[in-house]
């Protein structure tokens, strides 16, 4: 048996999987990027290799992908993020047409084809409005770890209209919306329709066509699930394997390759 | 004459500063602006009072200024700050033609005519990348104070290039450039540059002429003037010390003492109702 894995060397968090033949995750890992991308990559996939207990020839194929992608030393190629968080998407649910995947520094909206092809993208890349980022400045200002942010904001019985676009702003923003008296659960929910409104325009750029597949960390959260569904009127797909979405993209990347290079060589056994 | 105090409230620190009966500055006083602004007002207004040895009853007119001012309960009268920073940076350096004003969150390029009004304006409040919240996050990812800015660019020999696109996403190039080797203070120095780059583009779309005044917050920062004067291949005004803080302050005492002595001279009664001096002198 052979195996392929992808790292997925994101602003926020690395990520690792490792799949087998059949394209089924057999292990993951999750790190923090920290300031070491190097590190955090080799660390990725080490502890990949661990929970799957595997060695690393075993695995014959690495693929990065993400931000730090070319920080990948052991890697034998890289592909855009772009292309693997298609991939990942189009895996988990093969009717996907339009992925959005949602990261800790950037939000990107992606068409893709029938065949999980990448046909348009479109990303902020220059402001750090709309992207997890401005979760985290919520987070940091309301002091509510970022896992209990979705779950507070489902709470919540009318938004507080966010009127800053700038992350650096809307930490102050927050805290005097709660300095004038309103509820935390109102405030994060505003929050969150404000990123879902970001977002929603990053879609209408590459065109929204269904199935719509939410990827990346944030797509962990459930406020941010509703407040796109709410505002999109339609269901999105999620898997819980979200943030793993681009791993496994390059991980299938890799696997192709894998099964590429032995193609000639069974069709030259299947002659003899 | 008559003693006014000319309150500027602004997004990071609320400024005061009384004007006395000799049209000498008197007293003054800042504080953090934080988010009860009329606390803050008040605060430093009472600072202002104690330091100028004065009551508050002594004060003939309360002008309340910058971004707040509305949330001044006990001011006599509003005006913008972008009159109240040209009245007085005009009043420092009479020959100022453009002034780059620069605080916490926002920056204003204000460009005045002959008779040192307001001609055009342009200012950036959506963006913290073009703010001195960009340097303050900047030092806050190397482990440093607002505090220190100043000190740690002074010390830097050459700029490290920082894109300044936004204030968020340079948290990773300052890590990056942390990890690869580079000084904090060229960091910090490289961030100066990324603002200052951001101010001459505000500038030139107000259509910069000379003289240049320099005000704000940040401007406190020695590097700031320094590398502006280098972008302008030009010699810039810097109100000296504290001034550089209060000159906005500073206007709109000089902007309520001129209402009151119009008011005074053409005999009408003395508007407290709180309006903004621009409306009242169309009434």
């Amino acid at each position: 048996m052979a195996y392929a894995s992808g790292v997925d060397v994101g602003s926020t968090q690395t990520k690792a999987v490792i799949i087998n033949e059949d394209g089924e995750i057999v292990s993951r890992a999750l790190v923090d990027t920290g300031a070491n991308v190097v590190k955090a990559a080799e660390l990725a996939y080490q502890v990949a290799l661990n929970n799957g207990d595997l060695r690393e020839e075993e695995v014959e194929y690495v693929i990065g992908t993400g931000y730090g992608r070319y920080r990948v030393t052991f890697g034998n190629a890289q592909v855009t993020e772009i292309s693997c968080h298609a991939r990942g998407g189009a895996r988990m649910f093969p009717e996907t047409r339009t992925v959005l995947d949602m990261g800790g520094q950037d939000t990107k909206a992606i068409r893709v084809s029938a065949t999980g092809e990448v046909l348009d993208f479109c990303m902020n890349d220059k402001c750090a409005a709309g992207t997890g980022r401005f979760l985290g400045a919520a987070s940091s200002a309301l002091e509510i770890p970022l896992d209990d942010l979705g779950p507070t904001a489902l709470k919540a019985e009318k938004a507080v209209r966010i009127s800053t676009t700038c992350t650096v702003f809307a930490e102050s923003e927050v805290l005097s919306w709660l300095g004038k008296g309103k509820k935390i659960e109102d405030i994060l929910w505003g929050v969150h329709q404000s990123i879902a409104s970001r977002s929603v325009g990053l879609l209408r750029r590459v065109g929204i066509e269904e199935e719509l597949t939410f990827t990346g960390g944030v797509a962990k959260n459930i406020g941010m699930i509703k407040a796109l569904e709410e505002n999109l009127e339609l269901r999105l797909n999620v898997s819980d394997e979200s943030h793993f979405m681009g791993a496994l993209g390059a991980a299938l990347f890799a696997l192709d390759h894998i099964l590429a290079s032995r193609a000639p060589s069974a069709i030259a056994e299947g002659r003899v | 004459m008559s003693t006014i105090i000319g309150i500027d409230v602004g997004s990071t620190y609320t400024k005061a500063l009384i004007l006395g009966e000799g049209g000498e500055i008197a007293g003054r006083a800042m504080t953090n602006t934080s988010f009860q602004l009329a606390k803050a007002a008040r605060w430093a207004m009472d600072l202002a009072l104690e330091r100028a040895g004065l009551e508050e009853s002594e004060l003939d007119y309360i002008v309340a200024t910058g971004f707040g001012r509305h949330q001044v309960p006990f001011r006599d009268v509003n005006v913008t700050d972008l009159t109240a920073s040209a009245r007085g940076a005009a009043f420092l350096y009479p020959n100022t033609k453009t002034i780059l004003d620069v605080g916490g969150q926002t920056m204003k390029a204000i460009r005045l005519d002959e008779d040192n009004k307001v001609k055009s304006f342009r200012l950036n409040d959506k963006c913290a990348a073009g703010t001195g919240a960009f340097l303050e996050k900047t030092a806050r990812y190397m482990g440093y104070g607002t505090e220190e800015i100043g000190s740690l660019a002074a010390t830097s020999k050459e700029a490290v290039p920082i894109s300044g696109v936004c204030a968020v996403f340079a948290e990773s190039e300052v890590i990056n450039h942390l990890s690869q080797g580079a000084a904090p203070a060229d960091i910090m120095h490289g961030s100066i540059v990324s603002l200052v780059d951001r101010s001459v583009q505000l500038m030139k779309r107000v259509r910069m002429e000379p003289e240049f005044t320099l005000i704000g917050g940040i401007l406190r920062f020695e590097t700031m003037a320094r590398v502006v004067r280098q972008y302008l291949k030009s010699d810039v005004n810097v109100p000296e010390g504290e001034m550089v803080q209060f000159t906005t302050a500073l206007g709109a005492a000089i902007l309520g003492q001129r209402r009151l002595q119009k008011m005074r001279a053409e005999g009408t009664a003395v508007s407290r109702t709180g309006q903004e001096i621009a409306s009242l002198r169309s009434q």
